[in-house]
């Protein structure tokens, strides 16, 4: 498949006399594919924004490469920018204008029809509140309204950021169908947020983002696999059986945690050896469940963001790539 | 082009804009009305009347010039001291002249628009800047604050074709304003001068002359509307051109005024921003140096002079606009948008 966005060693680095030099973007890398919804994830102040601003021309990168639908960026954003629809941020319009006059508006500068303002509000659901003042919309509007003007060049990359942020449940739903439909018409969707459980249901494919750097990669099932800890959960018709189970499969090399009523074992390739290995001593199993990951357990374990007791974490202390608990990666495309 | 059209729209879709245009405007109208009712025609009544006050007041003057000199006179048979409030001779005590009480005093104020007329451009070019200034400032500001420029550059990611576009469009907006309300105001003022005053002696020299004025009074606009526009781009914020003007008068005009004055420095309004302004609209301010005497052949003492002509002037907006503008330009250019 074609990449219609490549990214590859970006950096951006900011220097203040009083806080010294930070790294936003660190030899970041980054690949998408045509026709995919890929999410782009990573905690705050990791480089998600900086990344898509850099990548719009909206901020100067201090070196790497990127490309647009196979053009140099920045130099060719000119070229591409009729192609690429985004919303970078929290959504921001001015104020006293209605919804339809702030898309007539950029539908007038970027030279599309005037009937597509009309076609994005229907989408979007904003038809019927279309004349009325941005300042009186909430949140979840004003992000309608984002997609909207997002959507008005009927882009082949749409890149959203936190998309679904302020949305009611119905809207959350709705966005996430219209990301599906659009991607199924062949337009390709970047999709950066916090919601892990949208973004699992939605994309194909991830990047995750610590510190200026790739920590993961590559299609939504590869990277849960990666990241799953072959962790079983098993249960015995006796719980008093449990001691000699414990014993019997730590003599076969499996790592055991015992609990009241189950055992966990770690690090198991074929469950089933676990059921042939505990029938051969007469102990029989009635519930073998493999312990299956999510994304925002990746997400945590790659970005050393999981909250801790006691412990008040501040925005940079993440994980980055190399460094500790340095995860592995998934999938391919430049920089891999 | 599309996109200057829609810069254009985006202006006048905007009610700030909207509304200081029309106070701008309502403040040119209320001026002209103000002149209407305080001027009147002069007819042979009008004369008559002030002929009329003028001997009127002769006599009163008369009749108080006796009743002087008579208290002069008593105070000098009582021999009681006057405290120099009366001179050795009495008789000194004398009307003034009947000729030193003109008719012409006594007149009602009339509108000359040959005389007047382009003193009335200054206030007119003077309340279109300012609203130029506010529009322009507040047309790309509230672009930047609201994160509308941001928008903008997604979809036209050329920063300074947009940032010209838009001063272009501005420029155009605020032309297509003062340009008939120039002509509402020659023609109001013809009104005023042919119901309350007089439209005589204008010759095509005297028309040329006004014509000129006008215009500069219109670039003076022009070159405070960009001015506005560039500074609140600069600062990407509407409240850095306001705050700006607020320093430069405070600081630079108010304070540097009083600092020149207290260092007795020559020709201190030289160094004032509003002189250059004024010299540009009447194209030359002389100042003068009351401190010096420049002996004349009758004796007499002149102070030291100095011209500030429009020409001078020119040279210093020339100077800030490209100074400004081109900062703005490079902010652009250069500066991160986040």
């Amino acid at each position: 498949m074609p990449a219609v966005l490549e990214i590859e060693g970006l950096r951006k680095t900011y220097k203040s006399r009083r806080r010294g030099t930070r790294n936003a973007l660190d030899g970041f890398d980054m690949r998408v594919d045509a026709g995919q919804v890929h999410g782009f994830l990573g905690p705050n102040g990791s480089g998600k924004t900086t990344t898509l601003r850099t990548l719009l021309g909206l901020i100067r990168p201090d070196g790497g490469r990127m490309t647009l639908l196979g053009h140099e960026v920045p130099d060719a954003l000119p070229t591409v920018a009729g192609q690429v629809g985004a919303i970078v941020e929290s959504p921001q319009f001015f104020p006293h204008f209605s919804a339809r006059d702030t898309l007539s508006l950029l539908a007038g500068a970027g030279e599309v029809p005037q009937a597509r303002v009309d076609e994005v509000l229907e989408l979007v659901g904003l038809r019927d509140r279309a004349g009325e003042r941005v300042k009186t919309y909430s949140l979840g509007m004003k992000q309608r309204l984002a997609v909207a003007s997002a959507l008005l060049k009927n882009p082949k990359l749409l890149i959203l950021d936190e998309p679904a942020n302020g949305l009611d449940p119905g809207g959350i739903r709705e966005m996430r169908t219209l990301m599906r439909t659009l991607a199924e018409s062949g337009m390709t969707v970047l999709l950066s947020s916090h919601i892990l459980g949208e973004i699992q249901l939605i994309c194909d494919s991830v990047t995750i983002i610590s510190l200026g750097r790739r920590v993961a990669f590559g299609p939504v099932d590869e990277v849960l696999a990666q990241h799953s800890s072959g962790a079983v959960r098993v249960r015995l018709e006796a719980v008093s059986d449990l001691p000699a189970a414990t014993d019997a499969l730590t003599r076969a090399g499996i790592r055991v945690t015992g609990h009241p009523d189950h055992l966990m074992l770690a690090d198991v390739d074929k469950p089933a050896s676990v059921t042939r290995l505990l029938a051969e001593h007469n102990l029989y199993v009635s519930e073998l469940a493999p312990i299956a990951v999510d994304l925002e357990s990746v997400f945590l374990e790659l970005t050393a963001t999981a909250p801790v007791p006691g412990q008040h974490r501040q925005v940079d202390e993440s994980m980055k790539v190399g460094g500790t608990g340095q995860p592995g990666t998934t999938g391919g495309g430049w920089g891999a | 082009m599309s996109l200057f059209r829609t810069e254009l729209r985006r202006l006048t879709k905007r009610r700030f804009t909207r509304y200081m245009t029309l106070l701008g405007l309502l403040v040119l109208a209320v001026v002209v009305v103000g002149v209407f009712f305080t001027n009147q025609k002069i007819g042979a009544d009008q004369l008559a009347k002030a002929e009329r006050q003028a001997e009127q007041d002769y006599r009163q003057q008369v009749v108080r010039t006796d009743q002087e000199r008579a208290s002069c006179e008593q105070a000098k048979k009582a021999g009681t001291a006057t405290d120099g409030r009366y001179p050795d001779d009495c008789s000194m005590i004398t009307p003034p002249p009947r000729e030193s009480f003109e008719a012409r005093w006594f007149l009602p104020s009339t509108f000359n628009f040959r005389e007047t007329f382009d003193e009335t451009l200054i206030p007119f070019a003077a309340t279109l800047a300012l609203v130029g200034f506010i529009v322009g400032a507040s047309f790309v500001g509230a672009e930047w604050s609201t994160g509308g420029m941001m928008n903008l550059l997604l979809w036209r990611p050329k920063r300074l074709t947009v940032l010209l576009t838009k001063l272009a469009a501005l420029l155009t907006g605020i032309l297509a304003v003062t340009l008939p309300a120039a002509v509402l105001w020659f023609a109001g003022f013809w009104a005023v001068a042919s119901f309350r005053g007089s439209t005589e002696k204008m010759t095509s020299g005297a028309w040329q002359s006004f014509a000129l004025t006008g215009l500069r009074g219109v670039a003076l606009v022009l070159v405070l509307t960009t001015i506005g526009f560039a500074l609140a781009s600069l600062g990407r914020h509407t409240a850095m051109a306001l705050g700006g003007v607020v320093a430069v008068m405070v600081v630079f005009q108010f304070g540097l005024g009083i600092l020149l004055e207290m260092a007795n420095v020559k020709f201190a309004e030289a160094w004032l921003l509003p002189t250059y302004a004024l010299a540009w609209m009447t194209k030359t301010v002389t100042l003068q140096n009351w401190d010096s005497c420049n002996a004349t052949y009758f004796g007499s003492c002149e102070p030291e002079t100095m011209d500030i002509t429009w020409q001078q002037s020119s040279v210093l907006f020339s100077i800030g606009v490209v100074v400004i503008l081109g900062a703005a330009l490079w902010a652009m250019r250069r500066r991160d948008i986040s």
